[in-house]
């Protein structure tokens, strides 16, 4: 999945974090937090009716931005809501923005309304109070959202969501490997090192300072690091080195094993991919389950593509959407945020003609007739089952993450 | 008329304040000072971070080797194909063959190169399997390579064709063929006449183009992002990259990174000139020597590789354009496996938005432009030459790095709370497409017999009049293909875009740049396609449009 | 220092489409011998020498055979075929000095650098300029300039010179010394001379043949065969 799979900083959060400088920025008017009535969702609709709600998300996924448009064009036939899509190279050009306009005292009228986000750019913006909320249960649709068995869905990051933001997609790491190339594919990270040694060049990440790439030395970390629940705790000088230490072992081992021997890596998720079907690469990681079964559908990766999980199970998150405190159309952004949940739309997403991506509904919320909608979606053989995902692993501490990515940089950057 | 009064004023002005301010804008945070985001002192915090960078000596390295070597190239290339073309019929071939790709933004032909020369790309699969045996792709890094090969190669695509036409537009103010006729009764071949004579009169004439290239190459950012390797990047690229980052304190070495472009910019540009007196005082014993054969060989191949590298170029657009009606297209065919414009029509909605703002704001600037540039030129011309603008006060833009300046620049669009919308765009695309405009209506507009005018004015005309009923009509021609460059310049703006549009403003190089990270490549080459073909339509447009009447000049 | 070979035109005929300008011209230029060729502007005195030259723009058709000093050099590009000539210009290389000028011309086969400098500076002290050599030729004067042009063509060796109404530019009062100065220079070399003007005093400064170009104006107008006016 690539929801979050843009971003690059990850040593600016851990740095975002410490820095006492922007809580200087942040000084003048907090103001949101003042939501002393709320109005009621009818008012919300009626103020949103002629809105242009500017959505600010990564545009690299053309299955997104076909979905982005299809919601576009619905929001306006029902709410009279227009939907811009801001088309992001990386979603930290939004946070950028968002945190510029605080800087130059812009605190109305803002440029950024709604904003697809999650980990540390969620993160960036939460702890600086630039985010409009709580608002995610003032939306008629959240009732039905899986707070208890998808806890992604309310801690992104080991951070509690607070409201803040609104789910709207699910994540989780899988492999996509060519059948017809890889027999039996590996189902841990040792077995995939192992078969990186076996078949040199055939295997790669993307970069480190995107997300997926740095998902998948947390997905190495977790199986390797002697006891991987301190990851849900931030790291400290005193832990990283040590817990660490397995994963580089590992690394090293695989990386001139790595295509381009580990000198070069596709920028993202989508190049990745297309490496894959240019037959440069034989597997890859993935963020959404659905994707050689889309993929497949779209023409993006040959047909005899599979799926696998590793056996202890697999990093998942949710993708959320945000509103910034200071965005100029907040009641329109409520509204697309709120159609996001709707069971109809959540299928619609689900649907790998359409985008392919796992619901963060609760399907015992759901009426028989919503449910319907969703048993009734395709099943290529390319999309594993629920039960073949098996265990969802939350995200460790963006702290992790951060540092894994200073510390590779420091490493490998040559 | 007001507007002749006010052109120049307005020229220098849109020349020379983005550059000015933007340059302090940038230098400010890159010695730790910006006030509103935490930056109180100056210091050297932001250089300390810079060189702590862990890939900050390789990415320096990149830099300057691509940066220095491709112009030098470039320019060998391009003298190498006049020498050897000179007063042959392939001359006229090929400038004429180099506009469409002169025409064509950066972004797009890098894009459609970086599928050519991929090991998965056009050219392995016209030769796989049965001449490679390559049954999957070879794991050579052949594009976004760590030493910049393919980022160089890209470049030079763009920048050979550049400096040929510089050339051929110098020559034609020197007596070439006379000089050339002289040169080989005294005994000189061709190609050696070429080099020793007519080379050392035209070289002041496209000095000025050639360090606008060279520091083009130590600064570039599009093409970098889709040649050019990442990790680490050039230097442009890391200071794009920090600028954009969540973090804002990442500004800070971003700005220092963007300085030190300009000061190594800086320092080449006074190297070359240096340079250039060494190879002037050398140049004129190797004259002396009077050696008078012996180069053609040379010249030559180094004129069959400009035509290389001009089929690379072709096959690349030809590549992108392919994609975007492949259904499906896999190594190692050699053509795609379906063709068909389902995917056209899919993305005739999703192209229609990029595609009137590149428009609109190609349109707009370039008739601000316009207006300005015939302002500046019938002052010049009313004032009998007197007050042309010089020559490197066109070129100032283009002679500072983008990066250093737009960097800066965005603060004060932000203040000014005229971020983020078209007119900003404008104004930034004013920057660039200006001079352009300028240089290439300049020499007609001179050239004029101001007879014409004169006879006008003796029946009565006033000078409005006379612009309109007389020389623009007599300069049609001329007038036209000056606003089809500075609207090709326009269309391929990608950092000014992504600056002054604050990612706001999408044009069709700032999506084609964005898909170019990884998006399905049926896409891109949709994107790519419809980036060359708005530059192209308007030279067609500019050279097809009717003579109304004889004697257009 | 030349052979003394003669300069040969055989059945020379140049023409631009629907217009022949040289008709089956056939003149034999004896070393030490100077061959003006006459008529007016735009009669076809100028591609004459070019074609002789060997730098007839491709835009002419033509046919004959030249010979210089024996040698064939009909197919032979300019660069070999070791003709001298000089243009109604100069054309000194502005980027180049007096005397760098003048070594551009001096064969390569000279290959001491100081004895190149010596040559060069050799012929600056005959042409009265000795200490011009590191000036721009543009300081010079008019008649300055020509003589270095004319010493530049005759430093290459040739075997033949070509003067294309090389004094017309000149100051009447200059012309006379000019001319005189290369006609001595190319009898000194016993080189053949072919000179196109339309001055007839250049004629008659020249002193020898005359061969008029009839010069049809317009298109479709075939001219004569030239004939010869005056002969030994």
């Amino acid at each position: 999945m690539r929801r979050g799979a843009t971003r690059r900083a990850w040593r600016a959060v851990g740095l975002a974090l410490r820095a006492g400088m922007l809580a200087a920025l942040v000084a003048i008017a907090p103001g949101v937090r003042a939501q002393a009535q709320v109005p009621a969702w009818s008012d919300v609709l009626a103020k949103a009716r002629g809105q242009t709600v500017n959505f600010n998300a990564w545009a690299g996924d053309e299955k997104t931005n076909a979905f982005l448009q299809w919601v576009a064009a619905e929001v306006d036939k029902r709410h009279g809501v227009k939907v811009n899509h801001v088309k992001l190279k990386d979603t930290s050009e939004a946070v950028t923005r968002v945190v510029a306009e605080k800087a130059a005292g812009r605190t109305s009228g803002g440029s950024v309304d709604l904003v697809w986000i999650n980990g540390p750019n969620f993160l960036a913006l939460k702890e600086q109070g630039l985010l409009h909320g709580p608002f995610s249960q003032r939306l008629p649709n959240y009732v039905r959202v899986d707070t208890i068995g998808i806890r992604s869905n309310v801690i992104d990051f080991t951070l509690p969501v607070d409201g803040m933001a609104s789910p709207w997609r699910r994540a989780q790491i899988v492999f996509v490997y060519d059948g017809k190339r890889v027999p039996t594919p590996p189902r841990s990270v040792r077995e995939l090192a192992a078969w990186a040694q076996r078949n040199p060049g055939r295997l790669t990440h993307p970069s480190v300072r995107n997300f997926l790439g740095v998902t998948f030395l947390k997905q190495a970390l977790y199986e390797l690091a002697p006891d991987p629940a301190v990851l849900q705790a931030p790291a400290t000088d005193a832990n990283f080195a040590a817990v660490t230490a397995p994963l580089w072992a590992w690394y090293d081992a695989l990386k001139p094993s790595l295509w381009r021997k580990g000198a070069q890596f596709p920028d993202n998720g989508p190049a990745q991919r297309q490496l894959m079907n240019d037959g440069e690469i034989d597997l890859m990681i993935s963020f959404n389950p659905a994707e050689a079964a889309v993929a497949i559908e779209a023409g993006l990766l040959p047909s005899s593509v599979r799926t696998v999980v590793f056996e202890r199970g697999t990093i998942g998150n949710t993708s959320f959407v945000a509103i910034p405190f200071n965005a100029a159309n907040k009641e329109g952004a409520l509204v697309v945020a709120n159609f996001l949940l709707d069971p109809a739309v959540q299928a619609h997403a689900q649907d790998i003609r359409q985008m392919g991506n796992f619901t963060v509904l609760d399907m015992t919320k759901l009426t028989p007739a919503e449910r319907k909608r969703f048993d009734d979606l395709p099943r290529p053989p390319a999309l594993p089952t629920h039960a073949e995902l098996g265990v969802t692993l939350l995200e460790p501490h963006p702290s992790w993450m951060t540092r894994m990515a200073g510390e590779w940089e420091k490493r490998y950057t040559r | 008329m007001t507007l002749v009064r006010a052109a120049p004023i307005a020229t220098v002005a849109v020349l020379v304040l983005p550059v000015a301010a933007g340059l302090a804008g940038t230098l400010l945070p890159a010695f730790d000072y910006l006030p509103a985001i935490g930056g109180h002192t100056l210091g050297l915090d932001a250089w300390r971070r810079l060189i702590d960078y862990p890939g900050f000596g390789s990415s320096l390295r990149l830099t300057l080797t691509v940066g220095l070597v491709t112009p030098l190239v470039a320019l060998a290339l391009a003298v190498c194909v006049a020498a050897w073309a000179c007063e042959r019929r392939a001359w006229k071939r090929f400038t004429m063959a180099v506009t469409p790709l002169l025409a064509t933004p950066h972004s797009a032909m890098a894009i459609g190169l970086a599928f050519l020369l991929a090991p998965s790309g056009w050219i392995a699969r016209a030769v796989s399997p049965w001449l490679t045996g390559w049954e999957v792709p070879p794991d050579v890094g052949t594009v976004n390579d760590p030493h910049g090969v393919a980022l160089a190669i890209g470049l030079l695509v763009k920048e050979v064709p550049y400096l040929v036409l510089m050339i051929a537009g110098a020559q034609e103010q020197v007596r070439v063929r006379e000089s050339l006729a002289m040169a080989r009764t005294l005994g000189y071949d061709r190609v050696t006449a070429w080099v020793k004579v007519i080379l050392p009169q035209i070289y002041p004439q496209i000095r000025l183009p050639v360090l606008a290239v060279l520091v083009f190459s130590l600064s570039v950012v599009d093409v970098a992002l889709i040649l050019g390797p990442g990790n680490p990047p050039p230097l442009a690229v890391l200071a794009v990259r920090w600028f954009a980052d969540v973090d804002i304190a990442f500004y800070f070495p971003g700005a220092a990174a963007a300085v030190l472009v300009a000061l190594i910019a800086a320092f080449a540009v006074a190297a070359w000139r240096a340079l250039e007196g060494g190879v002037a005082r050398f140049g004129e014993r190797w004259i002396a020597r009077g050696g008078r054969t012996g180069m053609t060989p040379g010249a030559a191949a180094a004129a069959s590789m400009a035509a290389g590298l001009l089929a690379l170029g072709v096959a690349a657009l030809a590549g992108m354009a392919l994609w975007s009606v492949a259904t499906q297209w896999r190594f190692p065919h050699a053509w795609p496996d379906g063709i068909g414009l389902a995917g056209w029509a899919r993305r005739v909605g999703e192209l229609a938005a990029p595609t009137l703002t590149t428009l609109g704001v190609g349109v707009a600037a370039t008739l601000v432009a316009l207006a300005l540039v015939v302002g500046c030129l019938e002052g010049e011309v009313r004032n009998r030459g007197r007050g042309a603008l010089p020559p490197g006060l066109l070129y100032l833009p283009l002679l500072v790095p983008q990066i250093a300046f737009l960097f800066g620049a965005q603060v004060l669009l932000v203040r000014t709370g005229i971020d983020g919308t078209f007119g900003a765009v404008i104004l930034a695309h004013l920057v660039f497409v200006l001079p352009y405009l300028y240089l290439s209506l300049a020499d007609p507009w001179r050239a004029l017999d101001p007879r014409f005018a004169r006879a006008a004015a003796a029946l009565g005309a006033g000078p409005v009049r006379v612009l309109w009923r007389i020389k623009l009509p007599l300069l049609r021609r001329p007038v036209l293909i000056a606003c089809a460059v500075g609207f090709a310049v326009s269309v391929g703006q990608y950092l000014a875009t992504l600056f002054a549009g604050n990612g706001r403003v999408a044009t069709l190089t700032t999506e084609a740049v964005t898909l170019a990270s990884g998006a399905d490549r049926r896409v891109i080459g949709a994107y790519a396609t419809a980036q060359a073909i708005l530059p192209w339509l308007a030279f067609a447009a500019a050279v097809l449009v009717p003579s109304r009447r004889r004697g257009d000049a | 220092m030349s052979d003394g070979g003669p300069l040969e035109l055989v059945d020379i005929t140049i023409g631009l489409p629907g217009r022949v300008l040289v008709d089956c011209l056939c003149v034999t230029v004896a070393a030490g011998e100077c061959v003006t060729v006459m008529g007016p502007s735009g009669c076809g005195k100028s591609s004459l020498l070019a074609y002789v030259a060997g730098t007839l723009e491709a835009a002419f058709a033509a046919r004959g055979t030249v010979r210089i000093a024996g040698r064939d050099v009909t197919g032979l590009p300019p660069e070999r075929r070791r003709a001298g000539i000089l243009f109604q210009d100069d054309l000194l290389f502005p980027h180049l000095s007096v005397a760098g000028n003048l070594a551009f011309a001096l064969p390569p086969s000279v290959r001491d650098r100081a004895e190149r400098q010596r040559r060069v500076e050799a012929v600056l002290a005959e042409l009265g300029l000795a200490g011009y050599g590191p000036r721009s030729p543009g300081t010079l004067s008019g008649g300055q300039r020509a003589r270095v042009a004319l010493m530049r063509t005759l430093l290459a060796q040739p075997q033949a010179l070509l003067l294309d109404e090389p004094f017309n530019k000149l100051d009447a009062a200059l012309r006379d010394d000019v001319r005189r100065f290369v006609f001595a220079h190319a009898a000194q070399r016993r080189l053949p001379v072919l000179l196109v003007t339309h001055d007839a005093a250049d004629a008659l400064a020249a002193g020898g043949r005359v061969v008029e170009l009839g010069g049809g104006p317009s298109p479709g107008d075939a001219t004569s065969r030239p004939e010869i006016s005056q002969g030994h």
